[in-house]
């Protein structure tokens, strides 16, 4: 089986955040976009998505690694200040290259 | 006490005792769902039998009461409370709109009495949800009003679920009519208090989850989660008892002033003031004066509504 490196980048934050998240991705160029609903905690506090104010998101996105370093660049720079967020990329290995 | 109350206790005492109590995650969402529309439809379908001229002199004055409120609590939480100009105007948002559960509630109590009010008071409802969220963001942004991106943000506010459900509903309450809407009244109407009941135990368990953040933001929070609404319920009720609104609809705009959003507000200010701890604003409207509204505070209001009225 042939595989082609890409960048899986993964984003866990507070719900409010997804159409922008959505839209900034877009921007930058990635193709694709896949969301979960999830709840956990961590420095902000518990978020048990018990209601609309405590639910989180984890957003996954596979692109080249250019467009994963722009988003991480953008994410962090507007929104890591006042919401909770956590970031982190991994490489993976994808089978058609050009989807994504 | 109304027995919708007690499902709200009962949902208090299970997340204290730290009962293994959870329900399903899409509940809450069908729930609010549910008791938006039904209290749309209801209050569109009494709009109908009502002229616009008597309706529209109170809608105005009910309007510019939204627009007031968050003007006073303001100043309270920033001078007396030492909070951050953010932090402040989210939490006079919060105050400044109001919530449609505790207004529920409030239909409940005045119901189970026999006093009579203005069916169309859900009307009132949905305007309320609005002036207070545009006055708080105004309050937090006046020194940068060019940076705030007024599209976006009305959409916001405009298109949150609760304004559609809100409006949506009793825009289709009022183009069916009684006879329109019959058919459904088995599901909207008679199904009511049973929704609200379990929607109330939902609450419950979220309010009470809620009192961690106070115990971190200190006893300020505290006494102007209790003290704002008995304050803002004597405007409702002065306002109600001037334009003429009957003791139960008297009562329920006091229960209206005295109430603070935790649906419309903190997805808009979270997203409008994202510099606001949400935290705050939240324990104080949720863990603070929505469960004191329901208990303790509505009797009050429908004395301080009687006591005016006289």
């Amino acid at each position: 089986m042939n595989t082609y490196p890409k960048q899986l980048l993964v984003i866990i934050g507070e719900a409010a955040l997804e159409k922008f998240l959505v839209r900034d991705i877009k921007g930058f160029g990635a193709h694709g976009y896949t969301i979960a609903d999830v709840r956990g905690g961590g420095e902000h506090g518990t978020r048990d998505a018990e209601w609309e104010g405590s639910r989180s998101i984890r957003m996954e996105v596979i692109c080249e690694h250019a467009v994963a370093e722009k988003i991480v660049e953008h994410v962090i720079a507007h929104y890591a200040k006042n919401f909770s967020l956590s970031l982190y990329v991994s490489d993976v290995g994808v089978i058609r290259k050009d989807k994504y | 006490m109304d027995p919708v109350v007690l499902f709200f206790i009962l949902g208090v005492v299970a997340r204290l005792a730290k009962s293994d109590l959870r329900l399903p995650e899409g509940l809450y969402e069908t729930l609010s769902i549910y008791l938006l529309l039904a209290i749309g439809l209801k209050g569109g379908v009494e709009l109908a039998k009502h002229p616009l001229a008597t309706v529209a002199p109170q809608a105005i004055a009910i309007v510019a009461m939204g627009l007031l409120l968050p003007l006073l609590a303001y100043p309270v939480l920033k001078f007396w409370g030492r909070l951050s100009n953010f932090d402040a105007a989210a939490i006079a948002a919060h105050y400044g709109s109001v919530s449609v559960v505790t207004f529920a509630v409030g239909l409940a109590f005045v119901t189970k009495r026999g006093i009579p009010y203005e069916e169309y008071m859900p009307l009132f409802v949905a305007l309320l949800e609005v002036p207070g969220i545009v006055v708080g963001i105004l309050l937090a942004r006046l020194h940068t009003l060019k940076s705030v991106r007024w599209g976006e943000l009305a959409h916001e506010i405009m298109f949150g679920k609760s304004v559609v459900l809100l409006v949506g509903g009793l825009a289709i309450g009022w183009l069916a009519g009684p006879q329109g809407i019959d058919p459904m009244r088995g599901l909207f109407f008679d199904l009511f208090k049973g929704v609200l009941a379990l929607f109330l135990l939902e609450m419950g368990l979220v309010a009470a989850s809620r009192l961690g953040d106070l115990k971190r933001s200190g006893p300020f929070l505290i006494g102007f989660g209790l003290l704002i609404p008995i304050v803002f319920s004597f405007i409702g009720a002065g306002l109600g008892t001037l334009i003429g609104l009957s003791l139960g609809g008297t009562t329920l705009l006091a229960v209206l002033a005295a109430s603070a959003s935790y649906i419309a507000a903190p997805a808009a200010i979270r997203i409008a003031i994202p510099e606001a701890n949400p935290s705050l604003s939240i324990g104080a409207a949720l863990g603070i004066t929505f469960p004191f509204n329901l208990t303790l505070g509505i009797p009050l209001y429908f004395e301080i509504a009687k006591m005016l009225h006289k």
